[in-house]
């Protein structure tokens, strides 16, 4: 138990770096090593298939899109960068103590822990429940693929003369 | 079936709410659109961090996987479209401050 919440501090501190890194692309390796380590807490609950697709699309592809937009705008002259991570001290620095104070504040809390959900009985095998029980989540996923490409275009298109 | 929440879920309810109170900070305190990406990025995680300690608690992780999977298909087409809405305000205005999307007809 002890390995897996030093994970999940872990977790939240590369979560913290993502936020307040200074470089945009340091921020961004910052979240691939977020996802890195959501990808293994994911693993380590047993859930593989979620695991895998968070190592490979989030830890990925959202990576190489956020890098690819990080190096596509113009980098900023070093005065205005100095005068950006100022401005950026100021407003996180109370974020590392606002995340002690309320990692501590709930650690103590005391909710009574008989609190019970009543659930449907039965679990099968993932790739059962996707593709027989949540078919119309395929079909919306599906859609929101299209409706993800379409947008795509339209923001990419060449403007008529 | 009726389960009982047992005492870990308090701990992994910390982690989430870290993780969300992180998101949020990091998407309020910031003026920089590619860093109020990274915050919804942030607040994703934390989402799907807590779908999976749901689906643990409950016995379901399949059920949870699942909803997972949709998650991360729905993210992946915000931060594409998001990013195609960055980059063309930049092209634009050659500004990345969100301050200025104020001045945008619509």
């Amino acid at each position: 138990m002890i390995w897996f919440t030093v994970l999940l501090v872990l977790l939240v501190l590369a979560a913290l770096w993502a936020s307040m890194a200074s470089a945009l692309l340091r921020a961004t390796l910052a979240l691939a090593l977020t996802s890195a380590l959501l990808a293994v807490v994911l693993f380590a609950f047993g859930a593989t298939l979620a695991a895998v697709l968070e190592l490979s699309v989030c830890a990925g592809l959202i990576t190489v899109v956020l890098v690819s937009v990080t190096s596509l705008t113009q980098p900023r002259s070093l005065k205005e960068q100095a005068a950006d991570r100022k401005r950026r001290l100021r407003r996180f620095w109370p974020l590392p103590f606002v995340l002690i104070a309320a990692g501590v504040g709930l650690s103590f809390v005391k909710v009574p822990v008989d609190i019970v959900m009543r659930l449907p009985a039965g679990d099968g095998d993932v790739r059962t429940v996707l593709w027989s029980l949540r078919q119309l989540d395929l079909f919306g996923q599906i859609l929101i693929l299209l409706a993800g490409v379409f947008g795509v275009l339209v923001l990419f298109r060449k403007e008529a003369k | 079936m009726t389960i009982e929440i047992p005492q870990a879920f308090w701990l992994y309810f910390t982690f989430f709410a870290l993780l969300f109170l992180d998101g949020i900070w990091c998407m309020l305190a910031t003026r920089n659109m590619v860093r109020v990406l990274i915050g919804i990025e942030i607040l994703m995680k934390s989402v799907t961090f807590f779908l999976i300690v749901a689906g643990f608690l409950a016995g379901r992780m399949a059920l949870a996987q699942a909803l997972v999977i949709t998650v991360i298909v729905i993210e992946v087409v915000v931060v594409v479209v998001i990013a195609g809405v960055i980059l063309g305000f930049f092209r634009k205005r050659d500004s990345l401050d969100v301050s200025n999307t104020r001045e945008m007809k619509g």
